[in-house]
């Protein structure tokens, strides 16, 4: 590890080709120009008074367009919607005060999820700041631990530098949501523009080129591995496109089999005879058994998380690992590696394979190797650990998933989700061959992202199928937003699994608390499909397994929006489970018969 | 799968802290911008580290750069932890382990003030001279020493006070720089 991190002096091209004359122009109005020069045609947003002078100028350009909200928050997980299904950076506009409080818990989700953002605050004016004044709020000091970075702008004259910094910083290295908070008084100041070329740019971390030492390093152990996995994470979504096929040669060629997090879904196939499946406290035994038997660990753009680790001491306890990561501090965090690897995932593993490659000829690998570690494989596979006992009366969410996956297959879709028990039905049973095609909140798992995250899709992909997997209580946190939908008519399909408990909080309570339902029922439900009427959009109902196909494929050619309550089984729970504070081989599946002390005194204290 | 690992009594243990605690110097090179030394602060508590010192003031006044000097303490790899996080904020130029650096000059100050009289007087003022510490402020009854050295030389002077009347201390945090040419 290097002793001293540097971080990229300020840069400035000579090619600076802007044409713009420079005149002096209000806040506002270089605010705008400069999102037009960072290619924003897209803001999710609720105004208010400290942003008006915004609101007023976006009233007269046609270039930008403006998605409005019902609650903060909304907008800034349909901006991550709109960041995660398109690889841009999402833009939100929100006002002082509430407005930036509210989008709090969205910048903490985009924080911990790596997605970029930049959101754009207003603040009362600079006179006022600090006089307890309407609606006056430390932003800065508020966002300062959710975000990446924040600034309170001194002066329209540092607006549009500042600005494309923020989107710098934003998309660059790992990327992550950045604050810009505009007092009112800057918005009507006049100032010069700065072009995107004569910004500053400042970044913590400049990725490094490519160590061909670490790469010879790696490709070695991995030409004598008998027992390889990769374990992918959401970096190499997020490391575009060439990433994703990256890791496909890599896996082709080296015929290692490949487990993701659930951040990382759809980066590899999941048709693909070497896809083991998520892995994790709710992953498949395929890929839980790898990652405990393996010999040789590469992880990619993925952090260790303890939902993916369960016990610590006990995690794949066999296994040289290699962790390649843009971020030099998620490297060590957690587990100790053998090879820490800082780049960007997709060129990494390109530098792998092409050294594969080059060494494959004098000494070609041998075949063999592999096969009884595939042969292992195949009897953990052969478990079927995501089963379930279907039923003729009731609909079950995991069929409900399955049978939603089978009807959507050819069509151009999307999934987001809410949190819960159907966010891990949906990560086990609906399946992505292709990046950013699913959404969901993993490391602060918030309740409510999903619905907004669909209409962020949505405005981005009009003519896709976006689908947000709902819980019924998770549904209710940001329901608001179905008016959003209708306004701005993106036809987002939400389907309820609606079991009419906090379900996932039932679960923990069979297994850790004696089955004690404390608070964990939804009494007082809303009749769903009444409520999709009453804002205008399409309500279904499906009670059973019979009429689910044709009520499916009426929510999927309706073109509005719609709320699809799916009524299944109240009691399910879902498995294969590692416990909290449990190792990968100490899994629990389905079937099995609960009693209310499934996990240890220790496992307890976790969550 | 396979079970030859061991049960263990703890549920997320010990393996990310391999090592003996030990004490490290950062010096932490920083845009001087408004709310800078917060993120640093923010960043250590937040993520619970511990923090013995913490000193910082504006050293380039060109380049509009800070210094912050940090005393922390914990095993290596938490250690190695912590600067990777620093790395990450977005306004901090450099990290330095100074302890690793084996030219690295460490200095504190500290005033110390002793309240005594008779022989524990006379006593205090022998120490302070063999310590090559200053009375900036003399009473009857009291002293203020001033005094300069790396944090065992003051602690030492500490300890020594103790029984002879000490009564208040202010220290500054270390402050470090390298020895010769080289430069941060
Ligand atoms: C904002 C927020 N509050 C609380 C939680 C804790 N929590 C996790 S899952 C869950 C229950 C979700 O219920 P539901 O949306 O109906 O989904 P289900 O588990 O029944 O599929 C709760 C309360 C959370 N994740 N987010």
């Amino acid at each position: 590890m290097p002793t001293a991190i540097s971080t990229s002096p300020l840069s400035r091209p000579a090619e600076a080709q802007d044409i713009r004359p420079r005149v002096a122009k209000a806040g506002a109005e270089l605010l705008l120009d400069a999102l037009e020069e960072q290619g924003v045609d897209l803001i999710f947003g609720y105004p208010g008074g400290a942003v008006l002078p915004i609101y007023d100028a976006l009233f007269k350009r046609d270039s930008i367009r403006h998605v409005m909200v019902r609650h903060e928050q909304g907008a800034v997980h349909a901006a991550e919607g709109y960041a995660r299904s398109t690889g841009k950076v999402g833009v939100v506009l929100v006002t002082s005060g509430p407005g930036a409080t509210n989008a709090v818990t969205g910048l903490a989700d985009a924080l911990l999820d790596s997605i970029p953002l930049v959101c754009i605050t207003g603040q009362v004016a600079r006179p006022l700041i600090g006089t307890d004044a309407f609606q006056e709020c430390d932003t800065v000091g508020i966002t300062r631990s959710c975000t990446k970075y924040n600034y309170l702008v001194p002066t329209a004259h540092k607006l549009s530098t500042i600005v494309h910094e923020a989107f710098h910083i934003a998309r660059n290295g790992r990327p992550g949501p950045v604050v810009i908070d505009i007092p009112k008084d800057v918005q009507f100041e006049q100032g010069l523009y700065t072009a995107r070329a004569d910004a500053q740019k400042r970044n913590c971390i400049v990725t490094p080129p490519v160590n061909q030492a670490q790469i010879e390093q790696t490709v070695e152990m991995m030409r004598h591995a008998r027992r390889p996995v990769l374990y992918t994470g959401g970096g190499v979504i997020n490391a575009g496109r060439r990433a994703s096929e990256a890791l496909r040669m890599l896996a082709r060629e080296t015929g290692f089999p490949v487990t993701s997090t659930l951040m990382g879904l759809g980066a590899f196939p999941a048709s693909d005879p070497q896809w083991l499946g998520m892995l994790g406290m709710h992953g498949s035994l395929e890929a839980n058994g790898a990652m405990h038997d393996c010999d040789l660990m590469i992880a990619i753009g993925a952090r260790f998380d303890d939902r993916i680790t369960g016990r610590l001491d006990a995690f794949s306890p066999n296994s040289r690992k290699v962790h390649i990561d843009i971020d030099p501090s998620s490297i060590n965090k957690n587990v100790r590696v053998d090879i820490g690897i800082v780049g960007n995932a997709g060129e990494v593993m390109e530098a792998i394979v092409a050294e594969w490659r080059r060494r494959r000829r004098p000494e070609p690998h041998d075949g063999a190797r592999l096969d009884s570690w595939r042969a292992q494989i195949a009897k953990w596979r052969n478990r079927k650990s995501f089963s379930f006992e279907n039923c003729d009366r009731q609909i079950k969410p995991q069929f409900a998933i399955e049978r939603l996956f089978a009807l959507t297959r050819d069509r151009n879709v999307y999934v987001t989700t809410e949190v819960g028990q159907h966010q891990m039905w949906a990560a086990q049973h609906f399946h992505f061959d292709e990046p950013n095609r699913w959404m969901t909140s993993g490391g602060l798992g918030t309740m409510g992202y999903g619905l907004p995250a669909a209409i962020g899709v949505q405005a981005a992909h009009r003519d896709a199928l976006v689908i947000d997997i709902a819980g019924d209580a998770s549904v209710q946190m940001t329901m608001q937003e179905m008016s959003t939908a209708v306004q701005h008519d993106l036809p987002v399909k939400i389907f309820i699994l609606n079991n009419a408990y906090l379900g996932m909080v039932r679960q923990w309570q069979e297994l850790l608390h004696g089955g004690r339902y404390s608070h964990s029922y939804s009494d007082s439900l809303p009749d769903f499909v009444k409520l999709a009427e009453a804002y205008g959009c399409v309500g279904l109902r499906a009670r059973t397994p019979a009429e689910l196909d044709a009520k499916i494929i009426e929510m999927i050619e309706v073109k509005k929006p719609v709320l699809f309550d799916c009524v299944v089984t109240r009691e399910e729970n879902v498995f294969p489970m590692i416990p909290s504070g449990a190792a990968h081989n100490e899994m629990l599946f389905g079937g099995h018969h609960v009693s209310g002390d499934e996990i240890s005194e220790e496992g307890r204290a976790l969550v | 799968m396979t079970t030859d690992t061991a049960p263990s009594q703890s549920v997320y243990p010990v393996t990310r802290d391999e090592g003996a605690s030990s004490e490290a110097i950062l010096a932490v090179i920083v845009d001087n911008e408004p709310g800078v030394l917060a993120r640093v602060v923010g960043l250590i508590s937040a993520r619970g580290y511990n923090i013995e010192s913490l000193t910082v003031a504006e050293t380039d006044v060109e380049k509009h750069t800070s210094r912050i000097t940090i005393v922390t303490t914990g095993t290596p790899a938490k250690i190695e932890q912590i600067k990777a996080q620093l790395g990450r904020l977005v306004p901090v130029r450099r990290v330095i382990d100074v302890s690793r650096e084996a030219d690295a000059l460490e200095r504190e100050l500290a005033l110390i003030k002793v309240i005594n009289s008779g022989d524990h007087r006379l006593e205090s003022m022998r120490l302070a001279d063999i310590f090559r510490a200053r009375a900036l402020d003399t009473t009857h009854a009291s002293f203020v020493f001033e005094i300069t050295g790396a944090r065992d030389k003051i602690n030492a002077f500490i300890e020594l006070m103790k029984p002879l009347g000490l009564k208040e201390v202010s220290r500054t945090g270390v402050l470090s720089i390298r020895r010769g040419a080289e430069s941060d």
